[in-house]
């Protein structure tokens, strides 16, 4: 996989942004779901995805984030947004 | 095998249990008040009692104009009850024409197109002018209509904190080279009552190529030199491409519009749905309409008056304790913030008890979370009815233990 040193170098750049905003410090793995487990409101998720766009300069619009639900797809997604 | 029915009403299971929950407490339902006989722009009979309305948007008091009224049972003799019609087909009325020509002056623009209501002028203009591939950039904190605008569409949607200049021109430069661009900003945000500051984000806004779109619905009337809202007072009206208005505010009937002075406009006539497959409004509301908006335009008195009772209330409420949306009047919107839904339902019923109507707003409508009562003053609420308010306020505040 080409792109595989970029996606674990974009995995712990999100893991270091994500980490002010979970409060309970639950454990996120790849399978965890933003509305389901960490159960952000609307405004700690505007807020999140504006640190994630801010740390790598990128857009992602609420058509792309209505694509993503769990952690994994957004280090899918940010990966692919870097390109 | 079995069938078995999904309930689709199941995804309104949590918003039931919050309505049943709130009105086993014994509030009174906040959500179907009537207003049995309005006397007034300022006064109606809600549960046979004489009411002050300080909820009703209707800043400049034009619902009971007489020329208004007039204006408007003339065209139901002249012209019947409705068009029955589309604009592009049968519902373009010699009314429809001449309110499109009041705003046309109103506002100094070249063109002026009416949709049957505010809600349908941003759906339809939103989602016609930006399409696949283009990116709408638009403040967190915009009125539903925005949002469904930006959903009926395809275009990229970017929201930005509400009121941050940086968040927006950082979100304006990261989208890809030529790809089309619309800002989407409010001059007045209905929820808080704060403007915005538009000078800046148009100046921006412009220095990256995007068209500008300015909902000015809480501002028509007596916000700027001549009532064209906060763009014309802030000096950069000529940079906006399109204002969208409504003529269920300051106008005093119902409706809304988008003005504007791009050479192509009059073509959103055959591609803008809500537009093309809506009745038209029906000739007594344009002739009201047409009447409000030409006598708005020499109303310099009743603004100066609507601010006067704005400040007076801002300061009154600020001085009982209340905490409030915005720490100086800025329009004529103030928004009283309650600690928790509960606690504002009560106070919501305590002040209808004192006999005056104000609005509670709840999330999701509301930012943050909030829940607010959110006070609209009226040119034609009198400096006596605004005292009476803020001793309504300050009993209804201390029995309920909010101040």
């Amino acid at each position: 996989m080409a792109n595989s040193v970029d996606r674990a170098a974009t995995a712990a750049r999100i893991a270091e942004v994500i980490e002010p905003f979970n409060k309970n410090a639950i454990a996120i793995d790849e399978t965890t779901s933003f509305a389901g487990d960490l159960e952000w409101d609307s405004l700690t998720v505007m807020d999140f995805v504006a640190a994630i766009e801010d740390e790598f300069d990128i857009i992602i619009s609420m058509n792309q984030q209505a694509e993503i639900e769990t952690y994994g797809q957004l280090i899918d997604a940010v990966t692919k947004l870097q390109g | 095998m079995e069938t078995v029915m999904t309930d689709l009403f199941s995804k309104f299971d949590p918003l039931i249990e919050t309505r049943r929950s709130l009105l086993a407490t014994g509030v009174t339902d906040p959500f179907s008040l009537v207003m049995e006989k309005v006397l007034s722009p300022t006064t109606a009979i809600c549960s046979g009692r004489e009411t002050i309305l300080l909820g009703t948007y209707n800043y400049m008091g034009m619902t009971f104009d007489p020329d208004v009224i007039a204006a408007g049972k003339q065209a139901l003799d002249d012209f019947g009850a409705g068009t029955t019609g589309s604009r592009v087909l049968n519902g373009t009325y010699a009314g429809h024409r001449a309110v499109e020509e009041a705003l046309k002056e109103f506002y100094a623009m070249d063109h002026a197109m009416v949709f049957s209501t505010g809600y349908q002028a941003n759906l339809g203009i939103i989602s016609t002018i930006a399409g696949k591939g283009d990116y709408i950039v638009l403040d967190i904190d915009s009125h539903a209509s925005i949002w469904d605008g930006c959903k009926m569409g395809d275009a990229e949607v970017v929201p930005f904190k509400h009121n941050d200049i940086e968040a927006m021109e950082k979100r304006l430069r990261r989208i890809p080279e030529g790809a089309g661009k619309l800002v989407v900003l409010e001059g007045v945000y209905s929820m808080l009552g704060d403007i915005a500051p538009l000078k800046e984000m148009i100046r921006i806004a412009k220095s990256y190529g995007a068209m500008v779109l300015v909902d000015e619905a809480h501002s028509m009337g007596f916000i700027g030199p001549n009532g064209r809202g906060v763009a014309e007072d802030q000096g950069v009206l000529d940079d906006v491409d399109f204002v969208i208005g409504t003529f269920s505010k300051s106008v005093g009937t119902v409706g809304g519009f988008c003005v504007s002075n791009h050479p192509k406009f009059e073509i959103m006539r055959l591609v803008c749905r809500p537009y093309v497959f809506t009745a038209s409004l029906p000739p007594s509301v344009v002739a009201t309409a047409a009447t409000s908006i030409r006598k708005l335009m020499h109303a310099g008195n009743k603004r100066a008056h609507l601010w006067e009772n704005s400040r007076t209330l801002h300061g009154a409420l600020t001085k009982l304790g209340f905490k409030l949306g915005t720490e100086e009047p800025q329009s004529a919107i103030i928004a009283v913030i309650m600690p928790d839904l509960e606690r504002g339902a009560m106070m919501w019923e305590a002040l209808l008890r004192e006999g005056l109507y104000v609005n509670l707003a709840r999330p999701p409508a509301t930012p943050a979370g909030m829940t607010l009562l959110r006070c609209s003053l009226c040119a034609e609420h009198t400096a006596e009815q605004v005292q009476v308010i803020a001793g309504m306020f300050e009993r209804a505040g201390k029995a309920v233990g909010i101040i």
